[in-house]
């Protein structure tokens, strides 16, 4: 796929900001984010950095502002199973093992080409966890039963709430190639962070949130 | 991009839901304990007798089964949104209100179901007549997924609340009324060898109808209620 | 087309416009309510003549009715508001469906206790499952689950929004209640007892249950009116025309 300069923008967001009660969570944001591109979303605790992915997902209403996705406004579902979402909490049944748990999340979402369900965990590094049930696995694996949904489902934009917490530095790693790799794909990915450290390679679009 | 089969994503909820009540099969046991005990309550309370037992029995075990129902009906989508299983739900490109459906079903096999298979023995315990009890366990067949219908709406509007046990109760009291009072209506009429089609017709109307519209107001309800 | 009327609700609509509104219909509403009620009462108790059946315990009516017609009356109102609150996400909608519910619950109270109370001079017990009051309690729970779950909820905007949800799905019940009480009154009572006979009502007895009625409608209005101005003022505490009023009141 090329990528000609005037092509609209995945995902792009005027003057959007979000009350709670009334009290501002954020302020009026713009930005915009296109095919290839990983942002970087960074701000203090509470600056709103889940609030603005939640928006983004279709979890929460827009109070004020604008969306458009792919040039369009945004609005209906028009845009699910295009983007993809991982909360804080990381929707995996701690009775199920990673294989059920990635089947179905499959079954929902669709699969990409070419990959395999097992190949998917077994790169994810879940090799010999793949049947154990997730409670019993370590907080670290539970992250990465839940990242290995980024190999084998099919979305365009991936909203990745604080991916890097509990992975231990090759997963990290892992994590940065995962994005690297979907960039290259012309995927995109919000990606949010404490801001004290920046675990993304290079040098990537930075959203700075302030209340 | 390839969007999944719609049968494959139900396919995929009803069994998840299924399996994972199989791997917590206490829980499904819970309902059906309390059930027996309650009405194993009444004889206690009322006296052995054998007449007045055969009166009130299709009442009190519709009642029985309907509080037992109200006990699991909170955990419909708790466990769900507590993992974040329910948002992945809501984001995947499919129907929400189908699969919402999925889950009811889910539910409903392994709540109501088992409170059906033992509603037999219950009535039994409390002398129904065998004449009233092919008619009870239609009026059951009819009455619980129409109660588990209903109780999803309310257990979605309080998705979004800490306790709601009680809340629960209150919600769902005046919506269950009517399917109280025809299928115990049904019953008592088969007792008293009265004509009992109708009030068996207005439940299956209902059902019918609730069939329908519950998991969109589900899907509608559970939107408002994640939407903090 | 009339393009002033959406205009004007519009206008309308918007808090601090309200809260002034309110304010200034209030004392009126209120004054109304009263003088009317007063009269009605007088009409009722002293000068409407004995009824040749009841003798004095039906004056309870003047109560009675029009408290049983506001229980419903409140009922449309907040699922009105509901339904618009729920389309269009507009503020003031939710303030009044959630501030007429637990008006609405005290006259669905009110009514019961005074149909208890007539009920025992007229049936000689204070409860029986007429079909009517049967669909008054139904409707005392649909009051407050509603009033339950908004205050379930700790932003009360979403509280507000799941109640009018609840709101509505009542309204669809209220009448498949009444009509399944009914259902079951026959099959269990055979004969239902009549509250109202079958006699007309005279002149100088309608007068003052119309007038009561009246009357009732005003005392909402003034009390709806109340509870909005005081939600309104906590809701929007953070904005400027209620720093405002703050601060015209602390320089009084």
């Amino acid at each position: 796929m090329t990528a000609p300069p005037a092509r609209p923008a995945l995902l792009q967001a005027r003057a959007l900001a979000f009350r709670r009660q009334d009290e501002p969570v954020f302020g009026p944001l713009d930005f915009s984010v296109g095919a290839g591109e990983i942002a970087l979303v960074e701000g203090d605790n509470g600056s709103g950095k889940t609030t603005l992915l939640r928006i983004l997902a279709g979890l929460l209403h827009v109070d004020e502002g604008e969306l458009s996705w792919r040039g369009e406004p945004w609005q209906g579902d028009a845009h699910l199973g295009d983007i993809l979402f991982l909360g804080h909490h990381l929707g995996l049944k701690g009775d199920l093992s990673p294989r059920e748990n990635l089947a179905v999340a499959a079954g929902l979402y669709g699969r990409r080409d070419g990959l395999a369900p097992a190949d998917a965990l077994r790169q994810i590094g879940l090799a010999g966890y793949e049947d154990e049930p997730v409670r019993r696995l370590s907080a670290g694996q539970k992250k990465r039963a839940a990242l290995v949904r980024l190999l084998l489902l099919p979305a365009t934009l991936w909203l990745l709430d604080e991916p890097y917490a509990n992975l231990d530095r090759s997963g990290i790693e892992m994590v940065n190639g995962l994005l690297a790799q979907h960039a290259a794909r012309g995927g995109a990915a919000l990606v949010t962070s404490h801001g004290a450290v920046s675990f993304l390679d290079g040098a990537p679009r930075r959203i700075r949130m302030h209340a | 991009m390839s969007r999944p089969p719609l049968a494959a994503a139900c396919a995929a909820v009803l069994r998840r839901d299924l399996v994972l009540a199989w791997r917590r099969r206490g829980d499904i046991a819970m309902p059906v304990l309390y059930a027996l005990i309650v009405a194993t309550l009444f004889p206690f309370a009322l006296g052995p007798e054998e007449a007045l037992l055969q009166r009130i029995a299709g009442g009190v075990v519709l009642v029985t089964v309907l509080l037992a129902m109200l006990l699991a009906l909170d955990a419909m989508f708790r466990g769900d949104i507590e993992d974040g299983s329910l948002e992945q739900l809501v984001l995947a490109p499919q129907p929400l209100a189908l699969m919402l459906g999925m889950k009811i079903l889910a539910h409903w096999i392994t709540t109501a179901l088992p409170l059906i298979v033992i509603a037999p023995l219950l009535a039994g315990m409390l002398h129904l007549p065998g004449a009233a009890m092919s008619v009870l366990l239609l009026a059951l067949l009819l009455a619980t997924p129409l109660l588990s219908l209903l109780g999803a709406i309310l257990v979605a509007l309080t998705a979004g609340t800490r306790r709601s046990g009680m809340l629960l109760a209150l919600m769902l009291l005046p919506l269950c009324v009517p399917v109280v009072i025809f299928a115990a209506g049904a019953v008592s009429a088969a007792q008293q060898g009265l004509p009992w089609l109708a009030p068996v017709a207005w439940l299956g109307a209902a059902l019918a109808m609730a069939l329908v519209l519950a998991p969109l107001a589900c899907a509608a309800a559970l939107r408002i209620a994640l939407d903090a | 087309m009339a393009n002033w009327i959406p205009l004007w609700l519009h206008k309308l609509g918007s808090p601090p416009i309200f809260y002034r509104f309110a304010g200034t219909l209030r004392p009126w509403a209120l004054a109304l309510a009263l003088l009317l009620g007063m009269a009605a009462l007088y009409g009722g108790l002293v000068l409407a003549p004995a009824d040749y059946q009841q003798g004095d315990a039906y004056r309870i009516i003047f109560i009675h009715v029009p408290s049983a017609w506001m229980s419903l009356f409140i009922y449309g109102v907040m699922a009105l508001a509901s339904f618009i609150a729920l389309v269009w996400r507009i503020k003031l909608a939710e303030v009044v469906a959630m501030e007429s519910a637990p008006i609405g619950a005290a006259f669905t109270f009110v009514t019961l206790v005074t149909g208890s109370l007539w009920g025992k001079p007229m049936w000689g017990t204070w409860w029986t499952w007429d079909a009517r009051l049967t669909s008054e309690l139904v409707l005392l729970f649909l009051y407050l689950g509603v009033i339950g779950l908004y205050h379930a909820f700790e932003d009360r905007r979403q509280g507000a929004r799941a109640a009018a949800f609840l709101a509505l799905i009542g309204i669809v019940n209220v009448p498949i209640v009444h009509f399944s009480v009914n259902w079951w009154n026959t099959l269990h009572q055979g004969s239902t007892v009549r509250i109202l006979g079958p006699s007309k009502m005279s002149g100088d007895m309608l007068w003052p249950l119309l007038t009561m009625m009246a009357a009732t409608k005003f005392y909402y209005i003034a009390s709806l009116f109340g509870r909005v101005r005081a939600d309104l003022l906590a809701l929007e505490s953070g904005k400027d025309w209620v720093r405002q009023i703050a601060e015209a009141e602390a320089g009084r």
